[in-house]
């Protein structure tokens, strides 16, 4: 499969792998978050965490859009999906998380809720056009890469006069995710997690850029090296991070310079602002509180705004008090470390947020790596 | 009244039990179908069986769209019961096929589901030789769904089964995983792309006969259809009590299976198959079952994709081609493609 195999080569991956095992010093600890849903997913499906030196070690970050996304939302698509003539649209991997009481829409859809899977917003307008005496509410959900679709149905539908369709908008955004992180008493005063650079974005990066990375790199002194989501990207990234630490640098490095660059893809950019505002605070699952993380629809465009137009309660939902999720998104602690892990919580009754989606790190661990404990 | 094959419909008549059924299964079934047995108009059909031990087995089809590349519920319903029974070693020789259509299902659509049927029964050799009707209201069914029920005769000193996978053994496959699924997805309505790919649904009894001639100690036998090679393998694994270590390089997928799960981010070992087998025997008798598997049409791309190993966990793993380890897991729940 062409620019598909190049990125996967075993030849090449242990090239280098070789390179990373001369480069590491003994003694030295290499902890690297990757941040990204798709970095922990080709981890752990290709089996990277087998070719690095013992000193090096991966922390899962909170970057799957499906995970961090609190119980209090799900229950708000739940509660949309359930007004009378509603047409919920949904990515699939949304279907199957579990707001509170583990409903979920997969269960609101088997009790006669019509919930639609759809593969991009624009199936949503077009289900809006197709279906013009119901009402379409697109359940959106995700970091950077997946708002300005979101924005550009938003348009589509104001242009062709639609005013059947409307978003239930749950974009979160990535920088404010990695504050909230290195901002942890853990990381920043305790220094009891041992965060010693990030593998940046892949997809979020192409349309933010590596620019908005630069402030980390050097307020919190952490080497940041954006990567593509292929085993082989994820290997050239943890050696140019371990190049990094060890010659004391703490640098915005661009491993996926095919797709980023540093101001990102200005026409997405703008499309974004010109129809959303930061919200003051989002709740991110396993981080809490995330201070200015999500957008919200603007006011000129309220008219698509699922939250305006249908009224959606503030739905409140508490994690479960024994769930790690938190501690394992701020690398306090591994999946394994949790009471619930693969007992209570498995992907196919999950509790915690890492276990939601295969992207989250505890799916990702039970799904691909559960070996490692065995052996 | 004549049916009108070309332009008429399923009506509720056809299920009444009276003139309209009987010609509906005089002018379809009883003249595709057609075989001894079933001409005899009985509500059963009796046979005799040569000694031995028999396997029988069951199966309803409720597939969407009814037509996809490759085939279509008629063929289906034919290769899956007679499948089920070639896992058990056994020669197919009868099926039973129940059909619930929905009134207003397109008469020209029925026809050549069950000419499909027909063909593939002649094929497999078996002979469809008793069946049922329902009609239901429209809106009550999709179109139409077909059970069909088989009986077989398992040759003396055959005898593969699930729980018989030893450490040490070798597990070979028949060929390219996931061409049906994706060939089916490929069709589905709200995700219609273009691909080069027909699904692999045909019948695996000749295939399964010169393996069990050549090798009688097959130790496992069974097909990966859906959860694909993954769950089946769990299965087994779990059947037996042991672990099994596959290597990636191995497993032969096609390319246009393999750039459709990239995109839709699915794994081609969750994705279903109609026409493939997992065999499982003694490493010895390993390159001569390939060899044997290799000469027949249905196992053209046999390979041999890993090994039954020790493992309390009964877990089972896969040697990277980038060189790690991986778990290879059951699928969880229905499968979904992911966001990003």
């Amino acid at each position: 499969m062409k620019f598909v195999d190049e990125f996967r080569d075993g030849d090449l991956a242990r090239g280098l792998a070789d390179a990373i095992g001369r480069e590491v010093r003994e003694g030295t600890r290499y902890h690297f978050m990757e941040f990204c849903g798709g970095h922990t997913h080709a981890i752990f499906r290709y089996g990277i965490q087998d070719l690095l030196p013992k000193n090096v070690r991966m922390i899962h970050g909170p970057g799957c859009p499906v995970c961090v996304l609190p119980m209090g939302r799900i229950d708000g698509a739940l509660h949309l999906a359930k007004q009378p003539g509603v047409i919920l649209a949904s990515y699939g991997d949304m279907l199957r998380v579990p707001g509170s009481g583990r409903d979920s829409l997969l269960k609101a859809k088997a009790q006669g809720a019509d919930i639609r899977m759809i593969y991009s917003p624009a199936d949503a307008v077009g289900l809006a056009e197709a279906n013009p005496t119901k009402q379409i509410v697109f359940f959106a959900i995700g970091f950077e890469t997946t708002t300005p679709p979101t924005a550009l149905a938003i348009r589509q539908a104001h242009k062709k006069g639609l005013c059947n369709f409307t978003v239930y908008c749950n974009h979160v955004l990535t920088p404010a995710a990695i504050s909230s992180i290195l901002e942890s008493p853990e990381v920043r005063d305790l220094g009891t997690v041992p965060l010693d650079g990030f593998i940046g974005p892949a997809h979020v990066s192409t349309i933010i850029g590596s620019q908005p990375y630069e402030f980390f790199a050097e307020e919190y002194r952490r080497p940041v090296v954006i990567a593509g989501f292929e085993p082989l990207d994820v290997l050239q990234a943890i050696l140019m991070l371990i190049r990094q630490v060890n010659e004391g640098r703490f640098e915005v490095e661009n491993e996926f310079s095919r797709a980023v660059t540093r101001d990102g893809n200005a026409k997405a950019k703008a499309l974004v602002a010109d129809m959303f505002e930061l919200r003051r605070s989002f709740e991110w699952r396993g981080l809490g509180q995330v201070p200015y993380s999500a957008l919200r629809i603007k006011e000129a465009w309220s008219a698509y705004d699922a939250e305006v137009r249908f009224q959606v309660p503030d739905f409140k939902s508490e994690d479960h008090k024994a769930c790690a999720c938190g501690a394992i998104l701020r690398g306090l602690k591994t999946p394994a470390d949790c009471a619930l892990f693969g007992t209570a919580c498995t992907p196919e009754h999950p509790i915690g947020s890492c276990m939601v989606s295969a992207e989250g790190a505890c799916a990702a661990y039970y799904t691909y790596g559960r070996q490692r404990r065995a052996s | 009244m004549k049916l009108d094959l070309e332009n008429g419909v399923v009506e509720m008549a056809h299920g009444g039990g009276g003139r309209a059924m009987a010609r509906l299964v005089e002018d379809i079934f009883v003249r595709s179908f057609d075989n001894p047995l079933l001409s005899q108009r009985n509500d059963q059909a009796c046979f005799d069986l040569s000694a031995g031990r028999v396997a029988m087995t069951t199966d309803s089809y409720v597939i969407q769209p009814l037509f996809f590349p490759g085939g279509d519920i008629g063929s289906l319903a034919v290769h899956g019961t007679v499948n089920d029974l070639a896992m058990a070693g056994a020669r197919p020789l009868y099926l039973s096929a129940g059909f619930i259509l929905e009134e207003g299902l397109p008469l020209s659509d029925l026809v050549r589901i069950v000419a499909s049927m027909a063909r593939a029964a002649a094929e497999a050799g078996v002979a469809i030789v008793t069946g049922d009707t329902k009609v239901v209201e429209k809106g009550k069914g999709d179109g139409v769904f077909i059970n069909t029920t088989g009986i077989g005769l398992v040759p003396s000193g055959v005898a593969p089964s699930g729980e018989k996978a030893r450490p040490g053994d070798a597990i070979l496959i028949s060929g390219t995983l996931g061409d049906h699924g994706v060939a089916v997805m490929s069709c589905r309505e709200n995700l219609s792309f273009e691909v080069d790919l027909l699904s692999d649904s045909q019948s695996l009894g000749g295939l399964v006969g010169a393996m069990v001639e050549a090798v009688p100690d097959i130790h496992v036998l069974r097909d990966p259809t859906r959860g694909g090679l993954a769950a089946t393998l769990n299965e087994i694994a779990r059947q037996s009590g042991v672990g099994m270590e596959l290597q990636e390089t191995a497993i032969p997928i096609r390319g246009p299976v393999r750039a459709a799960c990239e995109f839709l981010g699915l794994d081609p070992l969750n994705v279903a198959n109609e026409g493939k087998l997992i065999a499982i025997c003694a490493e010895g008798d390993a390159n001569h079952l390939l060899s044997i598997m290799r000469a027949h049409p249905a196992g053209r791309d046999a390979a041999i994709i890993g090994q039954v190993v020790e493992d309390a966990d009964c877990f089972v793993t896969l040697k990277t081609s980038f060189g790690g380890t991986r778990m290879v897991d059951w699928l969880m729940g229905e499968q979904l493609p992911r966001i990003c």
